[in-house]
């Protein structure tokens, strides 16, 4: 391993933190790890900006502008990046809404949904447009490795990044594959 | 083995055949395992999703509807076969709208199972996102037809061993999609019963029974306990008298 830390960084985009949550699942590991890595952006940190890095993780799938900027400013300066787990691959469950219209979506969820008493689809400029679709990230910006997983067990995290840590590819095995 | 007239070698090793066996029949038979997802010992081969195209002396054939004649020399497992079938179920996963883990099917779906098989990571193509239409009108069985993967299995199994013909494929092309045989078109009003082989043959999340989601929790399923190659050679359906009533 070389010997200054290597950085990383994180971000969430259309995703639940599950694959977040995951990373945290390594437990002891993760002081290991911690020897090894440090974390410029990510939830873990209050950095705001992703600056130069050497890994950077991806969560969720783009489905706001805002997510595509933060997508392209980690593809920017991000060395390597990883698309990780099902909703940064595929879109995963947020892309359920690409069955229907945006208009529908955002009148069942603020008009007609049970529950609603003071109707009104949010249009404040602090929110993020909503895209027509949920993408995968690998539509917006080049992808390096793909996690699959949802989310990718704790285990895989560390078969990804023990081997890019020694600067060499990393290889899955088929137990750590997962789609579900 | 040596001198049987009934032999064909693939990948090196030479295994026998009965007269009249395909190269997947004869495959499967002696626990070799030529990737596919439309074909199902039984059912007449239909060769339309191409996974278990090989290699005969330089050619392309699929497996499923080729015959084996003595002295076939057949290459399956190679980079180029393997390359060729990691694209096409890529394809096959952008053209529908697969969300595993929001689908019931996962961990018993065979497309699922053949991404874990053949170690596919991505989907490489851009997300087709199709809107097809979703059938819910029989109380025991769904059809979501932005799953379907147009093996024609259901078709075969209502056909050649229910004896209904409640499905069929219709289009052609990007517009090919499944039909149901009713006056309204739709499952409710066909005569499909719950137990039907063809309610049950889907390799994929297309048709459900339903009222029985999550009786298996994901983890105990079929493919997380064993690989797609392994559960092939244990595939059946019933031997059927006649082909097709149509
Ligand atoms: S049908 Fe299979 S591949 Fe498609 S979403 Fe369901 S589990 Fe995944
Ligand atoms: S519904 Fe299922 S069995 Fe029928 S053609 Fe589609 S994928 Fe095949």
């Amino acid at each position: 391993m070389t010997d200054h830390k290597i950085k990383i960084a994180t971000t969430s985009l259309a995703g639940c933190f599950g694959c977040h949550m995951s990373f945290l699942d390594m437990d002891e590991k993760l002081a290991i790890l911690s020897e090894y890595i440090e974390f410029n952006r990510s939830p873990f940190t209050d950095i705001k900006h992703c600056e130069p890095s050497d890994i950077g993780l991806i969560e969720g799938g783009v489905c706001t502008a805002e997510n595509v900027h933060v997508l392209r400013e980690f593809r920017t300066h991000c060395r390597i990046l990883v698309a990780v787990g099902a909703c940064a691959i595929t879109g995963g469950v947020p892309a359920m809404r690409n069955y229907f219209d945006l208009r529908d979506c955002l009148e069942e969820a603020y008009l007609h949904g049970a529950g609603i008493t003071n109707p009104q689809i949010p249009n404040d400029t602090e929110l993020p447009l909503l895209l027509d679709k949920v993408y995968p990230v690998g539509d917006v910006v080049k992808i390096d490795y793909f996690l699959p997983g949802c989310p990718p067990p704790a285990d895989a995290f560390l078969q990804l990044l023990l081997p890019l840590l020694d600067g060499k590819a990393p290889q899955m095995t088929g137990e750590k594959l997962h789609y579900d | 083995m040596a001198n049987n007239e009934h032999t064909i070698t693939i990948d090196g090793t030479e295994i026998h055949f009965k007269a009249g066996q395909t190269i997947m029949d004869a495959a499967l038979s002696a626990k070799i395992y030529i990737p596919h997802l439309c074909h199902y010992p039984g059912l007449t081969p239909s060769g339309n999703c191409r996974l278990c195209v090989v290699e005969l002396n330089g050619k392309h054939v699929t497996a499923c509807t080729t015959q084996a004649q003595f002295g076939q020399q057949i290459r399956n497992q190679t980079p180029e076969l393997h390359a060729a079938r990691m694209a096409i179920t890529q394809m096959l996963f952008v053209e529908g709208n697969h969300i595993c883990p929001s689908c019931e099917k996962s961990g018993n779906c065979k497309l699922q199972a053949m991404g874990y098989y053949l170690g596919m990571r991505d989907e490489h193509y851009p997300q087709f996102n199709p809107r097809r239409e979703m059938d819910a009108s029989h109380p025991a069985v769904l059809l979501d037809r932005s799953r379907c993967i147009l093996c024609d299995l259901c078709v075969r199994a209502s056909r050649e061993v229910d004896g209904k013909n409640v499905f069929a494929i219709a289009g052609r092309g990007i517009h090919a999609h499944l039909i149901v045989n009713s006056a309204s078109g739709k499952l409710g009003d066909s005569d499909i019963a719950v137990d039907d082989v063809a309610a049950n043959i889907c390799p994929v999340g297309a048709i459900l029974i339903k009222e029985k989601g999550y009786v298996t929790p994901i983890g105990r399923r079929i493919y997380d306990q064993r690989m797609i190659s392994e559960v092939a050679f244990d595939e059946h359906v019933p031997e059927h008298e006649e082909h097709g009533n149509d």
